[in-house]
């Protein structure tokens, strides 16, 4: 096995141009747990950890870029959690302080696990995910980024740079389902956000479909949207929760979530 | 391949097998077996660690990943034999029975208290939520949290 560290963007475009199949690694909390269990044992690594241009968040004219190694102990730090409130709330249940340090939004999208936790509030803020390679950057809704249960939009040679979002700044919140407080990979999740300057509601659900996916319904249909959002969901049954109990618990988080954002 | 790294304080160099975690490389190569070695998929905390001054699992780092970087464990917290305040009131509080989860409890509570030094009840709860303790039910590690913080019971 061969670790690659580059120390810029560039170089890391370039090393993953040449190496496809090295493995990006940021925080480590998914890829490790593959390492340790000899689950994966890649050619190559190839460590981001080193790369500045990854790091931390900034503002491009009223638009929010996450970089792609923003830990969820960043999300969930002022002034960025007052931006993105639900992003917040959903990292602080992300698995323990020691996981929140280390894992990040970048990971997540390359998981692309249903049940990643940073997806839901990214999609009800209408995220874009940003990826780049040697023959340049484009951008991508969420949405379009996630094709299926562990697997995303990325091409061999692309890395994820990071997730660009217009803060709505409207009434928002992120609630999850598991058997503890922490350490809970969700039951199934839901971000939510009460639109009132476009009229709108928004929600995404997380573990109740192959992706955590969007439903979205004017203000007026406030009444039946916790409906509409359990029937768009495509639970399954599994070791977790069975796919009854998963769209009922939609259908009570979505009330709740709309008790929240409307009162 | 060859790493150098500071841990507690000191530089330190490895040799390294590529696809190991720093944990492995504590206690395998540097001779530091106070992070323990449990569950290596970060939900038991007994690998806690200081990287950077960032609480992480040491089982979730590549050892190459801590290269050039400082990390500090539970060896590294008190001054020679003098304890840390944390560790002396484990002792005191009786919250040490096997002992397994002791070095990760007791560097997440140094990170803890160096962030929040009065934390409320629901602050340890939250903070000490990645570490598992099979043994004391918790109760004497909150009163060893809350004596090492200074907190009247
Ligand atoms: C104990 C524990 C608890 C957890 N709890 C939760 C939880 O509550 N909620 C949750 O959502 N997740 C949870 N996770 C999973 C994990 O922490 C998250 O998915 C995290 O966001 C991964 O980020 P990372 O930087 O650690 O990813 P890594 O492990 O470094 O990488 C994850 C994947 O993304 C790829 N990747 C990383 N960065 C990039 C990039 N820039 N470009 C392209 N690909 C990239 C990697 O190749 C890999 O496939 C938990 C994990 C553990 C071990
Ligand atoms: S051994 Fe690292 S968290 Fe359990
Ligand atoms: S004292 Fe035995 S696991 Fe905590």
């Amino acid at each position: 096995m061969e670790v690659l560290t580059p120390r810029s963007l560039a170089e890391a475009l370039a090393l993953k141009a040449e190496r496809p199949d090295a493995v990006p690694i940021g925080g480590g909390t998914d890829v490790m747990v593959e390492l340790n269990f000899d689950r994966a044992r890649p050619d190559a690594l190839l460590n981001l950890n080193e790369v500045g241009e990854l790091k931390g968040w900034s503002r491009e004219d009223g638009r929010v870029r996450l970089g792609a190694a923003l830990t969820y102990a960043d999300a969930m730090r002022p002034p960025l959690c007052d931006l993105l409130p639900a992003l917040a709330e959903a990292s602080r249940t992300v698995g323990s302080p020691q996981i929140r340090n280390r894992g990040t939004i970048g990971g997540n999208l390359g998981t692309a696990s249903p049940a990643g936790d940073a997806l839901p509030p990214l999609l009800v803020e209408g995220a874009e995910v940003e990826v780049a390679s040697v023959r340049g950057s484009r951008r991508l809704p969420l949405s379009e980024f996630l094709l299926g249960p562990k697997r995303n939009a990325l091409a061999a040679d692309e890395l994820v740079a990071a997730a660009v979002v217009t803060p709505s700044g409207q009434p928002q919140t992120f609630m999850k389902v598991g058997t503890r407080n922490a350490m809970v990979i969700a039951v199934c999740s839901l971000a939510l956000v009460a639109d009132r300057e476009r009229g709108e509601l928004r929600a995404a659900y997380g573990s109740a479909g192959p992706v955590p996916a969007l439903v979205s319904a004017p203000l007026a249909d406030r009444e039946a949207f916790a409906e509409r959002v359990a029937a768009a969901a495509r639970p399954i049954d599994d070791l977790r929760g069975t796919a009854a109990y998963r769209r009922h618990a939609l259908r009570v988080l979505t009330e709740r979530a709309l008790e929240r954002c409307l009162a | 391949m060859r790493i150098a790294l500071v841990v507690n304080r000191e530089p330190h160099e490895a040799d390294v097998w590529e696809g190991e975690s720093l944990l492995f490389a504590l206690r395998e190569r540097l001779g530091l077996p106070g992070s323990k070695n449990a569950c290596e998929q970060g939900e038991c905390g007994s690998c806690s660690v200081l990287l950077d001054g960032r609480l992480v699992c040491a089982c979730l780092v590549l050892a190459v990943q801590a290269d050039g970087h400082e990390v500090i464990t539970v060896e590294g917290l008190g001054d020679g034999d003098q304890l840390h305040r944390v560790q002396e009131a484990f002792l005191e509080a009786g919250a040490v029975q096997c002992g397994f989860c002791t070095p990760g409890l007791v560097v997440a509570t140094v990170d803890l208290l160096e962030r929040v030094p009065q934390p409320s009840d629901d602050e340890i709860r939250e903070a000490l939520a990645g570490n598992l303790c099979r043994c004391t039910g918790y109760a004497k590690i909150f009163d060893a949290v809350r004596l090492a913080a200074g907190i009247q019971p």
